[in-house]
């Protein structure tokens, strides 16, 4: 079965539009025009200076010798980390920023888990002069406060959602009703590949840079354009579906998307959403969800703010509803675990969301001389706090 | 041809000054729902809409996020709602609507709640993200089926082209909402929403139409009213219900609505 999006905005039975009505003017002109504002030769050259100059890409495609040789298989980790900010999350900005100047748009809202996507945005406005306001938890502000002054300091006001379980799902609620009183001259940046058709087709657009660079790299490191194994951490998705885009359809690469787990998968401190998950409707979108029986929205637990999310981009339901996509759970002590492993085998410090993504490989069977893409989405520097807490290293 | 339900009824006997009041079910306590009811129809108003508490609502502003989280908190779901409606009828003749967000209803199972609705005599349903094709596309027969009527919305940034397509659409009343906003953000109505009042009301449509978001008082009801049918209250009542005594419910009820009507209520000293 072919991956990819239907006309109504669709990956087979995920997607859509579930959107208010004040907010279809503002959806319906963004699914009318952007793909071709964003497949126009001036917007692509503008698009790919900035992602080469100012954010540093392509990132490298790093053969990790040591944690090869521990493993047992051919690792690459692709580095995201290094990208300007510290994650994967400034190529959706850049492209969404570049769009929203294109439609006239004077000011940018976002929604923010751990502050990378918050951090990510504020950039991209102080870089082109745009008012920004960032929503993020209540309980998200304090425990990424370092991101909360770089957004302060890039310029951006931050303002705290102090509803519900005051974390990314919240934040988003509240960009969103921000959105819907002030549809004409804002512009919602939405950070995953989550909300109505068409963001989640456009995020993961801008995002295929990962895996377009992957291919071209692994050609000249190893002769082939395709691995054999592909993994990213998923919460939203979006790093995922930038490390997977171009493989999508090319059946001999294995997609492997590594969910938070929290405490335990039944622990009922989680944010695996495809083990716990159901079909349900969030932030405009039809997708996996994780919801009690009367169809309230749970608050989902993780270690790492940003895979803290109740539901997962549609395309991600898809991909694990036909098979196409083999999800893992990783728990936080193994995420910090794989974090601490990488930071002595390479001298790396990940992210405790790419964390998961690294644990993965005790979770899945491979053959020795498997090539092995891991996504290194972030880098841990906003995470110190986080594993001096866990402080077994 | 459709059966003849309550608010086809209404409209047919009433063409101006339709009040409909929306409260959350499950609010201020589990089982206010049925005696708020019986008190707004007793107070005097037209429709009431009640709303089903869901945990992300995002086209709510605080005064309604807030009954939405004390009413789970409560201990509200779908199935104890329709408990709690079974004998509405007994006691209750306005029409009912009943008003909230897809999730619960798609967990719930669509087919189950039309049913439920059609049993305990709900008319119609207001569904913020429920945009129309999707509804045209999954929800049109099953509501139809069970004598549902269905209530668009449509805000001053909704084409001319768009606001005839939902009319089209429609077989209950359009729901304007007032301005950009979610609901209870603005207070009072503006020159600028008297012309998209204007706008609208020159378009033709065949539907009744209601303005909601931003009405709170005496003055505000009687100029949405002056252009269009009625107007919808929501936070306003809900900050009625929030300041009165168990003991006092009843009688706040009333004389809100009745000064919703009649201009003879000191709000400023409740709200």
């Amino acid at each position: 079965m072919k991956i990819e999006i239907d006309k109504n905005g669709f990956y087979g039975k995920f997607g859509g539009a579930y959107i208010p009505e004040m907010l279809y003017p503002n959806i319906e002109e963004l699914r009318d025009s952007y793909l071709g504002i964003i497949e126009d030769e001036d917007f692509q050259k503008k698009f790919y200076d900035l992602l080469k100059d100012y954010v540093g890409r392509p990132t490298p495609l790093y053969f990790a010798a040591r944690l090869s040789e521990k493993y047992k298989a051919k690792i690459y980790l692709k580095r995201e980390d290094l990208c300007h900010t510290g994650a994967h999350k400034v190529n959706n900005t850049i492209g969404q920023i570049l769009l929203a100047q294109k439609l006239g748009k004077k000011r940018i809202i976002a929604e923010t888990g751990a502050g990378q996507h918050g951090v990510a945005t504020a950039t991209v406005c102080a870089l082109m002069g745009m008012e920004c306001t960032v929503y993020m938890g209540e309980v998200d502000m304090e425990r990424q406060k370092p991101n909360v002054e770089r957004m302060k300091l890039l310029g951006a006001t931050v303002v705290p959602a102090t509803s519900g379980s005051k974390t990314l799902k919240d934040a988003t609620n509240e960009a969103m009703r921000q959105w819907i009183n002030n549809p004409v001259d804002t512009h919602y940046i939405i950070g995953s590949v989550v909300g109505p058709h068409p963001y989640p087709e456009m995020v993961a657009k801008f995002q295929s840079v990962i895996s377009a660079e992957i291919k071209k790299q692994l050609q000249e490191k190893e002769g082939r354009e395709n691995p054999d194994i592909v993994i990213a951490c998923v919460g939203g998705g979006s790093n995922a579906a930038g490390a997977f885009y171009h493989y999508y359809n090319t059946p001999g690469v294995r997609l492997v998307a590594a969910e938070a787990a929290g405490l335990g998968v039944s622990s009922g401190k989680s944010a695996a959403t495809t083990a716990l998950g159901k079909l349900g409707i969030l932030h405009g979108s039809r997708t996996l969800l994780m919801q009690t029986e009367d169809g309230q929205v749970v608050e989902p637990h993780s270690i790492s703010a940003g895979l803290d999310y109740p539901g997962i981009g549609p395309v991600h339901a898809h991909l694990f509803d036909v098979g196409r996509g083999e999800f893992v759970a990783v728990e936080d002590k193994d995420a910090m675990k794989a974090g601490v492993e990488l930071s002595k085998l390479e001298g790396i410090i990940p992210a405790i969301e790419s964390a998961h993504a690294l644990h993965a490989l005790n979770q899945i069977e491979y053959k020795p001389d498997d090539v092995i893409v891991i996504n290194l989405s972030g880098r841990g520097d906003k995470d110190l706090e986080t594993y001096i807490k866990w402080g077994e290293y | 041809m459709k059966t003849e339900n309550r608010i086809d009824t209404l409209f047919r006997n009433k063409q101006k000054n339709v009040l409909s009041i929306y409260f959350t079910a499950g609010y201020p306590k589990l089982e206010d729902t049925v005696p708020v009811m019986e008190a707004i129809e007793a107070g005097g108003a037209d429709i009431i809409e009640v709303g089903m508490p869901f945990s992300d609502p995002v086209a709510d502003g605080p005064t309604i996020q807030e009954s939405n989280k004390i009413a789970l908190d409560n201990g509200m779901s779908l199935k104890k709602l329709f408990a709690q409606l079974a004998e509405m009828r007994k006691t209750v003749s306005l029409p009912v609507i009943l008003m909230g967000y897809l999730n619960p209803i798609i967990q719930f199972g669509v087919e189950k709640f039309c049913q439920k609705c059609q049993e305990v005599g709900v008319d119609g349903l207001i569904l913020p993200d429920l945009p129309m094709q999707q509804f045209l596309d999954e929800f049109k027969e099953v509501f139809s089926r069970f004598g549902l009527r269905n209530t668009f919305l449509i805000s001053p940034q909704t084409s001319d082209e768009r606001i005839k397509a939902i009319d089209e659409h429609s077989d209950s009343f359009i729901y304007m909402v007032s301005s950009h906003s979610i609901t209870g953000a603005k207070s009072g109505i503006t020159q600028e929403q008297e012309r998209y009042f204007e706008r609208v009301g020159q378009l033709g449509i065949q539907n009744p139409r209601l303005i909601g978001f931003g009405i709170s008082d005496h003055e505000s009801f009687t100029k949405a009213s002056k252009h269009a049918h009625g107007a919808i209250i929501g936070s306003a009542f809900i900050k009625v219900l929030n300041n009165a005594s168990p003991e006092s419910l009843n009688n706040d009820i009333g004389i809100f609505i009745k000064g919703i009507k009649n201009g003879e209520y000191d709000y400023t000293s409740k709200a």
